[in-house]
């Protein structure tokens, strides 16, 4: 295994293939505060020389946690297609990269590679990719999954519509679901993220989605995303639920930080199995963000895009219905700027697709980056352009309880409509019944979330 | 200033307002308003959502959240003052984060100035471990200046919003100095710390050797205000010390804990911490 490349007649050796993984990523404020980015843009590529000399099995060979001491290392190993890595395990990294972009890769076969990559063969390749290669590629596979609805089919665009209030007000929330819905959105879900952990606070608004989804006949799924342990606590208490979320990170300490492990996963599936409300047979919903593991110290001297592919790699285990990076929520500190979010924002759905995960993003930002809405509004274009399965919407992009930005409800049709894009079959039709989508268009009643408090007692 | 009545009064009221976790509830700011829009600047129509099929029903939406609903469309876009009320609020946000307080301001409060090691803003808002250390010249200044070892030690940085600090900082400053002193407390001298994040005062504690320290912080900018400003308080502190034995006052601007009231709760705040001898975590047990 070389190490070393020399450029400009300077040689720059590299420690082990965790340090390479590090330099060779793009520019990320989190590696450099972590103490792990390249010092300078010629290091950077040097580091992208060594590993596109590297072969599949070096990565395969080092995973930046140690085996013996992490779960989702374990699941990510244990969990590999063999037979597909004997075949393609002496590849360089190089041509691991053209292999993907080659007209003669097929979704079929780009499907069956992704079983059997590590999560530090997806992120090394990324690190080998540029912004359009990232699209290229992400763009020949569509990944499916079924819950109530079946998300990710070419073609579609879906949302999650978001309805957030900063008291968790029963009526406020439903106020912004209802204006959500005449914007044509919440195909993919109608997903709240509470303020109070709860299982009453839960389970109050579980009831309140439910109900509305079955008075409206709304093909579609919802979730309350609590933690894990209390969605889990809500289900055995009778409360609604399609659907349950985690946020997860790319390590087993990570995961602890967030108070939860594979086990606990597991109960949840195996309880949604038998009193959920959902069809299926997907019924997991994952968040992801590059910089959560820094953030907890739980990152191994690995780089952001690293640990955030192996979220990926957990997250495939358990068939999730959904998974989306929050890319710009962490802050400046690992996502400095538009520039830097927009990458990541493309890494993190070409990894997640070549995972084999229905990728979807929460393109967002915080007040204190270097982003406005100008720089979300292009990432949901290029994602939208890339096959991602679903975008976020919130009234007029503002979300009043997490305080940030991300797409408005309105978003997804106009990218729809440039894209040639529709929501998902019976959700349009859903729609076409309201009288909310002509065509692929909204209507001119479109945008009134009257709709549906005059043909209801809400 | 004010009298003692005058803050007992406010802090009985303040303090009704306390929940378990010892944070504060706060006021809703207006519902169904767009929060910090200016009404002056209207342009477009003047109606956003044109027509609803059920009017009483979108103002009694309007009133249950302050999303910003029934904002109408054109094709698959915002209206013209929607698109401009929002990029207002994230120029306001913006704004506060990346400007300086006004050097005048801290002056005409006779605040002596120090800086965090970060140095300048971009690697104030990249470096928060920069942000959580005193430069040496501070360190020094500190010395020179400050009353050594007092009960309590107030300061104010700018955090992630310098407007939270011009909007708040000249109204609560006398109420908790005076307040404080009233209870026979020694009092510190005040300063402001450019570039600062909250656990800066864990060093202050050190340097000055003070009992009780309370930091006065911008918070992060959201778009309902960019002038929200928390209260971080903490006891027996040192470097290294777990984040949650701070006690944490926060959302204090004009729509939520106004300044005069933060500034009565938290000296009664101080004043328990100070009795149990105790913060955060702590102090709720």
């Amino acid at each position: 295994m070389n190490l070393s490349a020399t450029l400009s007649g300077k040689t720059y050796t590299f420690r082990d293939v965790k340090d390479v993984l590090a330099k060779a990523s793009e520019q990320k404020s989190g590696d450099v505060l972590a103490g792990i980015a390249a010092e300078t843009a010629l290091e950077r590529v040097a580091a992208k020389y060594v590993l596109a000399n590297l072969l599949v099995r070096d990565l395969r060979e080092n995973p930046v946690v140690p085996y013996e001491d992490d779960e989702v290392t374990r699941i990510n190993q244990d969990g590999l297609d063999e037979a597909m890595y004997e075949r393609i395990k002496n590849m360089t990294m190089a041509e691991l990269r053209e292999h993907i972009l080659d007209y003669g890769m097929s979704e079929a076969n780009l499907k069956a590679l992704g079983k059997a990559l590590t999560a530090e063969t997806v992120a090394g390749v990324c690190k080998l990719m540029t912004n359009l290669d990232l699209i290229y590629g992400a763009n020949k596979v569509r990944v499916e999954a079924t819950c109530n609805t079946t998300i990710g089919k070419r073609g579609c665009l879906s949302t999650r519509l978001q309805p957030n209030h900063s008291t968790d007000n029963v009526e406020g929330i439903t106020a912004s679901l209802f204006e959500g819905l005449s914007y044509g959105c919440g195909d993919a879900l109608l997903g709240l993220n509470p303020v109070n952990d709860t299982v009453s606070s839960l389970a109050e608004v579980q009831k309140r989605f439910d109900e509305v989804k079955n008075r409206f006949e709304i093909p579609t799924q919802i979730c309350v995303l609590g933690h894990i342990t209390t969605q889990i606590e809500a289900v055995k208490r009778g409360a609604p639920c399609d659907m349950i979320f985690q946020s997860i990170a790319g390590s087993q300490k990570g995961n602890t930080a967030f108070g939860f492990s594979a086990a606990t996963v597991e109960e949840a599936m195996a309880l949604l199995k038998e009193k959920g409300t959902a069809k299926g047979p997907d019924v997991m919903y994952f968040e992801t963000g590059q910089g959560s593991e820094l953030s907890s110290d739980a990152h191994y001297g690995a780089d952001q895009v690293t640990m955030e592919a192996r979220c990926y790699a957990f997250a495939r285990q358990y068939h999730p219905f959904m998974v989306n990076t929050v890319v710009g929520f962490i802050g400046p500190e690992y996502l400095y700027d538009s520039k830097q979010v927009i990458r990541a924002g493309l890494e993190d759905h070409f990894m997640g697709k070549l995972s084999g995960i229905p990728m979807g993003c929460d393109c967002c930002y915080t007040n204190h980056m270097m982003a406005d809405q100008n720089d979300i509004e292009n990432l949901a274009l290029l994602l939208g352009s890339a096959g991602v399965n679903y975008i976020l919407g919130v009234p007029a992009s503002d979300d009043i309880m997490l305080n940030y930005q991300t797409n408005a409800y309105h978003d997804v049709n106009a990218v729809r409509e440039v894209l040639g894009l529709r929501p998902i079959a019976e959700f349009e039709r859903w729609l076409e019944k309201m009288g909310i989508m002509e065509n692929g268009h909204l209507t001119a009643r479109a945008g009134d979330p009257t709709i549906f408090t005059a043909r209801s007692n809400f | 200033m004010l009298d003692e009545k005058l803050i007992a009064l406010i802090t009985e009221e303040v303090v009704r307002q306390l929940t378990a976790n010892g944070r504060v509830v706060l006021p809703d700011r207006s519902p169904g308003q767009e929060s910090s829009a200016d009404p002056q600047n209207v342009v477009g129509s003047d109606r956003l959502l044109e027509d609803p099929l059920d009017p009483e029903a979108l103002e009694r939406m309007k009133k249950r959240t302050t999303a910003r609903i029934g904002v109408g469309k054109a094709g698959a876009r915002l209206k013209t003052q929607t698109m401009l009320s929002l990029r207002a609020d994230h120029a306001r946000a913006q704004d506060s984060v990346f400007a300086d307080v006004d050097p005048a301001f801290i002056e005409k409060l006779g605040l002596l100035s120090i800086e965090s090691q970060a140095g300048d803003r971009n690697t104030h808002i990249t470096r928060p471990d920069l942000g959580r250390k005193i430069c040496p010249k501070g360190v020094e200044a500190l010395r020179q200046h400050c009353e050594m070892s007092p009960d309590v030690q107030i300061y104010a940085s700018d955090g992630l919003s310098s407007a939270a600090i011009e909007a708040n900082l000249e109204k609560i400053l006398p109420v908790l100095t005076e307040g404080l002193q009233a209870k026979g407390l020694k009092v510190g001298t005040p300063f402001y710390m450019r570039f600062g994040r909250v656990a800066a005062e864990d060093q202050v504690a050190e340097v000055l050797g003070a009992k009780v320290v309370c930091v006065l912080i911008g918070e992060r900018p959201g778009l309902a205000t960019a002038e929200s400003m928390s209260a971080y308080i903490v006891y027996n502190a040192y470097v290294g010390i777990p984040e949650a034995k701070r006690t944490v006052v926060s959302n204090i601007h004009k729509d939520g804990l106004t300044a005069v009231e933060a500034g009565a709760y938290i000296t009664e705040v101080i004043q328990q911490i100070l009795d149990r001898k105790a913060s955060g975590v702590d102090l709720v047990k």
